[in-house]
């Protein structure tokens, strides 16, 4: 089975949408009122699930057409986006270690599903 | 002048008072801690709600039979189908609580070091695969998990020069 190079651009697609959704849930955590009125007033949380939501429904479409064991691993490369934002907007240190950990994660999930094949 | 300053500090204390009441935890070490716990919390509940959605979704009968009519006739079967699987809501349920832990303890720590900690979640699917679906492990998947937990434990250490 082959898989189609728009599948593979719509599962990178999503998971760069996807880390979006892990933006405003940090920038939701970090306003968090621990009241109900201050849960329910916090509209980046709800923007963050609706942004997950849709980078899960992306994601279905796309591996529709195409080998699991390809397009599943790129999902992770959202963590590299992540870290991408978390520099620029919330100023976290880039460190080299967050860069080989990271690394080894993207290379342990791609090895893992090199074993499901 | 005099007043005008005093205000601006009784304002300025409160609001600092306000921002610790609010917003994220102060990074020490004990909340970075917490906030990684917290995480592992999260990927234990995602490999149950991938489990528990696997079983849901094998178990599901066909939720529409041509035969029968149309789709709207047969809407009701189709929820309640949906509805009484109890493992499929069971996941998703695993799935909400996990998304709410995730948001308390992103309050903890660095998003760049708690975020890619859900990498453990394969971890757990992969062990709960061969306890519970009788799937195998092989060098690839063993050599894969390795080097997801390694990478997981590097993330969160500091340089040494930082």
């Amino acid at each position: 089975m082959k898989t189609p190079l728009s599948s593979i651009l719509l599962v990178l697609f999503a998971s760069f949408v996807g880390s979006f959704g892990t933006v405003f849930l940090k920038a939701g955590a970090d306003k968090l009122e621990r009241t109900a009125r201050g849960v329910l007033t916090n509209w980046r949380l709800p923007v963050g699930i609706s942004i997950y939501l849709t980078s899960f429904a992306m994601y279905t479409v796309a591996v529709k057409s195409g080998e699991l064991t390809i397009l599943y691993p790129m999902v992770s490369l959202g963590y590299l986006w992540t870290l991408i934002w978390s520099r620029l907007i919330f100023k976290e240190p880039l460190t080299r270690n967050k860069f080989i950990g990271i690394g080894m994660i993207l290379f342990g999930v791609v090895i893992l599903n090199l074993g499901n094949r | 002048m005099r007043v005008a300053g005093a205000g601006m500090m009784k304002r300025s204390a409160v609001s600092t008072s306000d921002t610790q009441n609010t917003a994220s935890a102060v990074p020490t070490k004990r909340n970075r801690l917490k906030g990684n716990i917290m995480v592992v919390g999260c990927t234990i509940l995602g490999a149950a709600a991938q489990m528990l959605i696997k079983r849901g979704t094998t178990m599901m009968p066909p939720l529409y039979d041509a035969a029968a009519g149309s789709v709207i006739s047969q809407a009701p079967m189709i929820a309640w189908k949906i509805l009484s699987n109890v493992p499929l809501f069971g996941g998703l349920a695993c799935y909400g609580i996990s998304t709410i832990l995730l948001v308390l303890a992103l309050r903890y720590g660095e998003l760049s070091v708690l975020y890619p900690i859900i990498a453990l979640t394969y971890v757990w699917v992969s062990i709960l695969s061969v306890g519970l679906l009788g799937e195998t492990l092989n060098v690839f998947k063993v050599l894969g998990l390795v080097f997801i937990v390694l990478g997981v434990a590097v993330l969160g250490r500091k340089d040494k020069n930082a």
